[in-house]
């Protein structure tokens, strides 16, 4: 599966990266030889093989349904840029 | 003209009563200052690990032992990746492809009192986000994430449901289900439970189902069935005028009653799903399941059954009185202490939830205690008061005048008056003191003057301040009067 520049900066607009043009080619590239190793996966004959959701053979502890943690707002707002009544400010979001 | 139908299926997102997030261990208490119950897990701080809470998956697998559902023995948990500001991971720990809660079944009871089984896809836990508050910060969209990590379940009915009275009977039952069993607190307003619906419109008789919309922030029973009505509506006309129906997602305005186009952007949303890395596989052994299985509480449907064979009520009262948990424990409490379960639930849907209305307070509110209103109606029962003192004793109770039926009836006096010659003298002085309706009466055609015994009685009544036993006050009357005619 050959990929085309717009795949790629379809991608970047899905995770959110700026990527300049020169970076797009770049990276057709090298996301193209990873497909080609994905598509090297897929040619193996899986039937009646379960899908493996983690690579490690452990299931997943609970914890008790206790509340542990404290308020530490203040401490988390000195990492943001804008805040106001106790809210992290963010740009516009307009539905 | 062309016959339409309504297919109609509900995303239900209910948020599960547990004391801390899904992830992590922030209270969910609801009502905080903004962020202080938002730790370093819901903020999605870089090296942090989700923990699942077994609170969580315990009542996961309640609500299916609940509905019937297949508990499959692994689940897993899901990235849905999308970018907002309420989301501050990048993605919603969700589970697509194996949901913790297989295919299962609601019953649902519609006016008419037919009964009618909604299927159950799935449900599937997965962590809420936190809030976007639009109002004007210089421009700037304020964040409140102490609602992010809230424990969600998310009951995804199959297009089932024909009508919008339906839908929120499906709604109602859902609600009645997950606060029965104790998993949520059901409260619609705060956003505890919230629904999203898919609406479509098909040609009666068609097979396939017609594009649907999914109306989002429809938030009240009430609101469920006016935002299917306009949006079948919208979609009939538009199919009439040789219009299409969009694949989109509306959003619900209650103020203006109906719903607008949320003017998705071109590009349809890529959730890109893949496994979370940071969770393992869930598994659930049979021992887990069956446990929670014989803990599991009498549900709604099982309960107004048992209403109907047990104790002989009718289909009504037995789903009026099993809608919810706390009516249908003060209903029981009420039936245990007086013995008759007819005029216990005669009692309770009558005065007691007409003065709950009234004053507009819930049961757990009530200033009359289920054994207290099960005291004054054995009272009935064993006719010490007539039903007329049964109300005054009743008021008397609500406002607190006395702890029990009996201390209120001896202090005010209301025992009924059974002996027929204390009625009898009563009945005797009524009639001597009113010889103008006692000569009408006698002047009446005989088939006039059954209506013309009511005053006699109405003045009787008074004159034993409410106490004398009606049955006697009338058959003494008529004996009276008519040896008078």
């Amino acid at each position: 599966m050959a990929l085309e520049p717009q795949d790629v900066q379809r991608a970047a607009h899905l995770a959110r990266l700026g990527l300049d043009d020169n970076d797009a080619d770049r990276y057709v590239d090298d996301l193209t030889r990873i497909l080609e190793m994905a598509d090297q996966l897929q040619a193996v004959d899986t039937d009646g093989v379960a899908p493996l959701a983690h690579p490690l053979d452990a299931t997943q502890r609970l914890r008790a349904d206790e509340v542990t943690e404290t308020d530490q707002r203040e401490r988390f707002q000195r990492n943001a840029p804008a805040v106001e009544n106790g809210l992290y400010l963010v740009p516009r979001v307009v539905e | 003209m062309m016959q339409w139908e309504t297919v109609i299926g509900l995303e239900v997102h209910v948020q599960l009563a547990t004391r801390s997030k899904i992830f992590s261990g922030a209270s969910t208490a609801f009502g905080a200052e903004p962020n202080s119950q938002a730790c370093a897990v819901d903020l999605g701080m870089p090296g942090v690990l989700p923990v699942l809470n077994e609170s969580a998956v315990a009542m996961a697998v309640q609500f299916g032992l609940g509905i019937d559902a297949e508990i499959p023995e692994v689940s897993i948990f899901d990235r849905k990746n999308y970018f907002y500001p309420d989301l501050p991971k990048g993605y919603q720990t969700s589970q697509m492809y194996h949901p913790i809660v297989g295919p299962g079944e609601v019953e649902i009871t519609l006016d008419d009192g037919e009964t009618k089984r909604i299927r159950v896809h799935h449900a599937h836990l997965e962590e809420d986000a936190g809030k976007s508050l639009h109002e004007d910060f210089h421009g700037m969209t304020g964040v409140d994430l102490n609602r992010a990590g809230t424990p969600l379940l998310e009951i995804v009915s199959e297009p089932d449901m024909r009508s919008a009275k339906e839908a929120a009977a499906y709604l109602k039952a859902i609600h009645s289900i997950v606060t029965y069993l104790g998993i949520s607190d059901g409260n619609m307003a705060e956003g505890s439970m919230r629904c999203d619906v898919n609406v479509s419109v098909r040609p009666k008789g068609q097979e396939a189902f017609g594009t649907r919309a999914e109306i989002k922030n429809v938030n009240s029973f009430r609101f469920v069935e006016r935002a299917i009505a306009f949006e079948v509506e919208r979609q009939v006309e538009l199919l009439e005028d040789g219009g299409k129906v969009v694949q989109e997602t509306r959003l619900y305005d209650p103020d203006a009653d109906e719903t607008r186009s949320m003017r998705t952007k071109e590009e349809a949303n890529d959730y890109r799903y893949f496994p979370c890395p940071d969770l393992l596989p869930v598994v659930l052994d049979d021992a887990y399941v069956d446990h929670l299985r014989t803990s599991l509480p009498e549900l709604p449907a099982e309960k107004r059954a048992r209403f109907q064979s047990e104790l002989g009520l009718s289909a009504y009262d037995a789903g009026v009185l099993s809608a919810t948990r706390a009516m249908a424990d003060f209903f029981e409490g009420v039936k245990d202490v007086c013995g008759d379960a007819k005029l216990a639930a005669n009692w309770v849907q009558g005065e007691f939830a007409g003065r709950l209305n009234k004053e507009g307070l819930d049961i757990a509110s009530s200033p009359v205690s289920a054994t207290q209103l099960g005291e004054l109606v054995a009272r009935v029962k064993d006719e010490t008061i007539n039903g007329k003192a049964a109300k005054q004793v009743f008021a008397a109770l609500w406002d607190g005048e006395g702890d029990s039926a009996d201390a209120i009836i001896e202090a005010k006096g209301l025992k009924q008056v059974t002996d027929t010659g204390a009625i009898e003298a009563m009945i005797d002085q009524v009639i001597a003191d009113s010889p103008v309706q006692v000569a009408q009466y006698r002047d009446a055609e005989p088939d006039k003057r059954g209506k013309m015994i009511g005053y006699f009685v109405g003045q009787v009544m008074k004159a034993s301040r409410g106490t004398a036993n009606p049955q006697q006050v009338n058959g003494l009357l008529k004996e009276k009067l008519d040896a008078l005619c």
